[in-house]
Formats: structure tokens, sequence, C-alpha cells
């Protein structure tokens, strides 16, 4: 019953952010979309899109003459097949081209034109035919191969997909949550408490910010250690910008969810404006693919602004100035939707 | 001041509340006393709920004053939000947490007041302290509520409808733990559409209907206003039953006839009901049910407005 000097745990502003970690650590999905999905959704598009060694290409020929010939030829791989069991095996995909004799003691090729490896297969066919015939090249040639990390489709999908839970987490993580309080008449009820508001609103912040650096964490060490994916910028401006937009997807969250009385309600808004930027802002493919009348619109989305950064950090090492005005925008975002989020904002 | 109005925990003057379509509150002024209970009565629609809102500062009035402690919303909410308990109608707490959780939230943003454990204690709550929100049953929720409203030590303390939608048990449960406060010496503003929790723990009623207060005062001194101790209902067949007549019967103070159901206040038993048998056997009435008992403040709002509390509005 007395008034005695409180230890920090039993302070409102941590009260409040512990509910918002108790919360969410319950919530079972949430987790699963915040950490793992992330994680599989990397390794699955890392593992379909991983740069392969040149794969040697399986096909057919009908004459001993001509497979023995073609046995020559590189990444090629070469069964004699009767004419019957050639074309069975060319329908059904285990071969890719069948070489048959032609007229005149040529060559005739069976493949579809309109598959990369046939066509591949046929320029590889033929160079073996020639050489086995005694042509030669008139110009020397040799190969330099690239294969280094940073220029692969691991590297460049990476930061998207950081950007995209960066956005999803701030966005669902705030719009729901309060929404819902709103919805129990939760936020009736603290606001007929001495709790402050603005503490209210803060351990939401709080709460996103310590769960963005494990969501970081989990991501951007997934790709450096499983794809080694490059981190060439300074790790300090990475954090920077990973705080800046977790802080303006959470203020866009804050504003989204301000007077939304439903889940529905909030869950509609938050599509229509989540599902441009999931589409125009390069999380799988680069953002400059739309036409150019779109880019003004496309560049001031805070996704575009969040990913273009993350990569020119992590990827092309560039330091902050190169990308001030991404960060600008990113902080325009935080400033506009917070005091608008908060002018809107309905307590009962 | 005179010392009578320093010890007025509540008041309310000339209180007025419209929404788009209805006039919520309609001019109303009330006084609690420190360490009474008050109650607001009524059916679902009196205007209850935005009153007590009003009070607790979650709504502004149009028109009108609320004073609470001495204080006032516009000069006073931080003192104010430290010194009221609020219990609100329909609040979900959050289902994750546990009870021990919830309550050490509640109390954080308090200055003063019990520790967490006692207050769990207080209502009975100990076995279900490391439960689940989720996991309570209706009454062990309202108690929790309960618990939330007090944590803070409140001087006064508000209670929307608190056994609405309880069975019998929890609700009894529930009164104790209101009298216990009570017996605490804080004041209490209640509202309920129940009149036997009004009657159990008011010290004093306000009865509301369509915005308006339409009787005021001890729920002995309202019964006792009736001029009748009791109350006979019957059914009879057929529609040859008089109002008029009835009303004329030794002993009926006045009659009041409800969708096929009569009902007679009554002061003396023992002489009404020969009377209203003998009534309608001399008018070939056959009496179909027949039933008795001691007025309440039902009655006192029947008799006010010609329908039940239960109904609505």
């Amino acid at each position: 019953m007395e008034t005695k000097p409180r230890s920090w745990a039993d302070r409102s502003l941590v009260q409040l952010t512990l509910v918002r970690f108790r919360e969410f650590w319950r919530e079972r999905e949430a987790i699963f979309w915040v950490f793992v999905f992330p994680i599989l959704l990397a390794a699955g598009l890392g593992i379909a899109f991983r740069n392969r060694p040149a794969e040697v290409l399986k096909i057919g020929a009908t004459q001993t003459e001509l497979a023995s010939a073609l046995s020559k030829g590189k990444s090629l791989s070469v069964s004699l097949l009767d004419r019957a069991a050639g074309e069975q095996a060319l329908r059904t995909g285990r071969i890719v081209l069948l070489a048959l004799p032609g007229p005149s003691g040529g060559v005739t090729y069976r493949y579809d034109d309109t598959n990369p490896d046939g066509r591949t297969a046929r320029l590889l066919a033929e160079q073996a035919i020639q050489r086995a015939a005694g042509v030669r090249d008139r110009v020397a040639e040799s190969d330099d191969l690239v294969r280094e990390p940073g220029s692969r489709y691991i590297d460049f999908l990476l930061p998207g997909l950081l950007g995209m839970n960066l956005m999803g987490s701030g966005i669902w993580g705030l719009g729901f949550a309060i929404v819902d309080a709103r919805r129990k008449k939760l936020l009736k009820r603290l606001i007929a408490s001495p709790m402050s508001r603005a503490e209210y609103l803060l351990s939401f912040l709080l709460s996103r910010l310590a769960m963005l650096i494990v969501e970081v964490a989990v991501l951007v060490g997934f790709g450096a250690l499983i794809f080694g994916v490059p981190l060439r910028g300074p790790l300090w401006q990475l954090a920077l910008v990973c705080l800046l937009a977790s802080l303006a997807f959470s203020a866009l969250g804050l504003l989204l969810a301000s007077r939304a009385r439903t889940i529905e309600a909030v869950s509609g808004l938050m599509n229509f404006v989540m599902l441009p930027m999931w589409i125009f802002s390069g999380v799988f493919f680069s953002a400059e693919r739309f036409p150019a009348k779109l880019q003004p619109f496309i560049q001031a989305l805070p996704l575009t602004a969040a990913i273009n950064a993350l990569r020119a950090n992590m990827l092309e090492g560039a330091g902050l100035f190169h990308f001030a005005g991404e960060m600008a925008i990113l902080t325009a975002w935080i400033a506009v939707c917070f005091f608008t989020a908060l002018k809107l904002f309905r307590w009962r | 001041m005179p010392p009578s109005e320093l010890a007025l925990s509540l008041s309310v003057r000339g209180l007025r509340k419209a929404y788009a379509d209805v006039v919520a509150v309609d001019g109303i002024d009330l006084e609690a006393r420190a360490g009474e209970c008050f109650g607001l009565l009524g059916p679902n629609g009196a205007g209850k709920t935005t009153t007590i809102e009003i009070c607790e500062g979650l709504l502004e009035p149009d028109a009108g004053s609320v004073e609470l402690l001495g204080l006032r919303w516009e000069t006073d909410a931080a003192q104010l939000r430290q010194r009221l308990g609020v219990q609100l109608q329909e609040t979900q707490l959050s289902e994750k947490l546990t009870v021990e959780e919830t309550l050490r939230l509640f109390r954080s943003f308090y200055l003063r007041g019990p520790e967490v454990a006692e207050v769990i204690a207080m209502v009975q709550l100990e076995e279900k302290s490391r439960a689940r929100v989720g996991q309570l049953s209706g009454g062990q929720r309202q108690r929790l509520a309960m618990a939330c409203a007090l944590v803070g030590e409140p001087d006064l303390l508000f209670l929307d409808e608190p056994t609405t939608g309880l069975d019998p048990q929890a609700r009894r449960q529930l009164w104790d733990l209101i009298e216990r406060f009570k017996t605490a010496g804080r004041t209490i503003i209640l509202t309920t559409h129940y009149m036997d929790e009004a009657e159990r723990l008011c010290d004093r009623v306000a009865i509301m209907d369509h915005g308006k207060i339409i009787a005021l005062g001890t729920p002995r001194e309202l019964v006792a206003a009736l001029g009748a101790d009791h109350v006979v209902e019957f059914a009879a067949e057929g529609s040859g039953v008089d109002l008029g007549a009835l009303e004329g019967l030794e002993g009926v103070r006045k009659a009041h006839a409800e969708d096929g159901f009569y009902s007679l206040q009554v002061a003396q038993l023992h002489v009404a009901v020969p009377a209203l048998l003998a009534e309608l056997a001399s008018r070939g009435i056959p009496l179909t049910e027949l039933r008795t008992h001691s007025a309440t403040l039902e009655d006192v709002f029947v008799s006010l407005t010609g329908r039940h509390l239960r109904d609505g509005d």
C-alpha cells in the first residue's frame, strides 16, 4: 500500500514493451512469418536460381559414326538409339536433340527450337560434327568465367527480401496489434487508466526495434553464411538503413491503423498499400524494368528506397552519401506518416 | 463551501450528450457522497453508460459539468486518472497475457497502490495468477477486470454493468467483492439493469430512462414511495378484466396491464387477494395464473414507465 521506489522492471514503458514481446512471442504464426518464412523463401529461391556449372546436355544419335563424332564434343552426352527409341526419348525430354543421317552424307538435327537447351545442343553438336570433319577455328578463343559473389541472383534477391520483411513486420506488427486492441475496447480501457499515450505508442517502436535486430541478423546472417552474399558496405550504415526503413514502415502501419475499428478494414488497407510495393519496388527483379513514366512514383515508394539503399550498401559497398536520396525519402515517410497518424488516431 | 458539499465524491450538473440520431443523456444532475455506493439503474439504452463514461473522462459532454473528488477533467485530468478505478463494459483484456502480467502492466501506470499479489488475493484469483486470460471463465475475467480497476487503490470506483452475462454464483462472488471494497470506505458508482443488484449493493439509486433521471433515493425509499409493499400478478382468460374496477378494490393502489399479464400494487395482501378473487369470480373470468411478491425496484420502474427493466427501450 505504500509508495516505494520502483525497480526498472515496474516502469510503465518497460511493462508496455514487455507486453508487446509476450504477445508477439505467444503468437506462433507471427514468429513463422517474421523469422522463418523469409529464410525459407531465400533458401528456396537461392537453390532454384543458383548458378550451376554448365550442364551436360543429353542427346541421341541413330548411327555409330555420328555418335562417336558427337561424343567428342564438349558438354554433350550421347547415346546410340534406333530411330523409334530416339524419337520417343526426344518427345519425353530424356534427350534434347536427336542426330540423324541426312541426305547426301549430311546430318539432320531434330530438336525443339523453343527450348534453350535444344538450341544449345544444336550449336554444340554442330561444332563437334564440324571438328570431327576436320574444320578448325579461324580465330583463337578462350574462356574467362565470372562466378563471383555479388552478381548472382541470390545476391540481388536477399536485400529485396530484407526490405520486404522490414515492411511486413512493421506494417503488420503495428497495424494488427493496434486495431485488435481498439476492437476489444482495450485501448479505451488503457486510456481510462493513467497510462501515458506516448509511452504506449513508443512501446510499439521499441519492441519493433528490438525485433528488428533479430530479424536482420537472422536473414543477413543466413545469406552471408549459406550463400556467401556479400556485405561490402559498413555494417553500421546497413544498420542505419534498416532502422530508418523499419521506422518508416512502422509509422505507415500506425497511420493505417489509426482509425480502423475492425481487422478486416485494416487488412484491406494494408494490402492496398503493400501490394503496389511488392510489385513495383524491385524485390524479385529490378524496379527499372517498369516504364519510365512510372519511375517517379516507384522511386518515391518507401520499399523502393529501402531496397535500393540496402543493395547499394551490401552489393556495391557504396557509402551513405551515395544513397542519401533514399534516406531522405524514408525520413520523409517517417515524418509524414507519424504526424498524420497522431492527428487521426482514434483511442476509443 | 458548506461541509456537506465537501464530502461529495461526484457532482454532475445539467449533463447533456446527444449522438447523431438520439439524445443519450438529457440534462441530468447527480451527486454521490464519499463512501457511498451509488447506482444508476435503468434498461439498456437509458443513457447509463454514456453518463458514466462522461464521468470517467472518456466522453465529452455537450453541456453540463462534472466534478469528481473536487477535481475537474478540464484542469486535473492526470491527477484524476491516478485516483479513479474504472471497469468498462465489454473490455477484452489481452488473452495471451497471464493474470499476473496483466495486473503488473496496470499496476505500472499508478504511482501508489497495493502489490500485484495482494490485488490477486483480493479478487481470489491466486490459483489462476499464472493462467492466460484466454483460459479464464466469464466470472474470473470479470474479477480480473475488477482487479485492474482496484490496482491503483482508487478513491472512486466506476463499475459499468459489472455482472452482466455472469451466472448466479459468479454474480454473488462479485457482489461480495464490491461489498468488501465498500466496507473499506471507498465511493462506488455502479450501473446495472438488475434491480436485485442495485437493491443489494447500492446505498442510493437513480433510476434512468430515455436519458433522464426519473427517480432518486435509497432503494427502500423508492419502494416505499410506491405505497405498496406487495405486488400481485395474475393472468386470466378472456378480455373482461376492467383495470378501473381492479383499482377500486380494497387494498389495491394501482393496477397495470402488460402482455396479457395484470399486476396490482397492494398494501395488504390478505385483504387484496380475496377481493381480487371475488371480483373475477363475479364476472365469471377464470384465473390461469396468480403470484405475489414483495415490491422491488423493478416494480418502481414498472410503475414509473409502464415497462419492465429488461425489455430494453
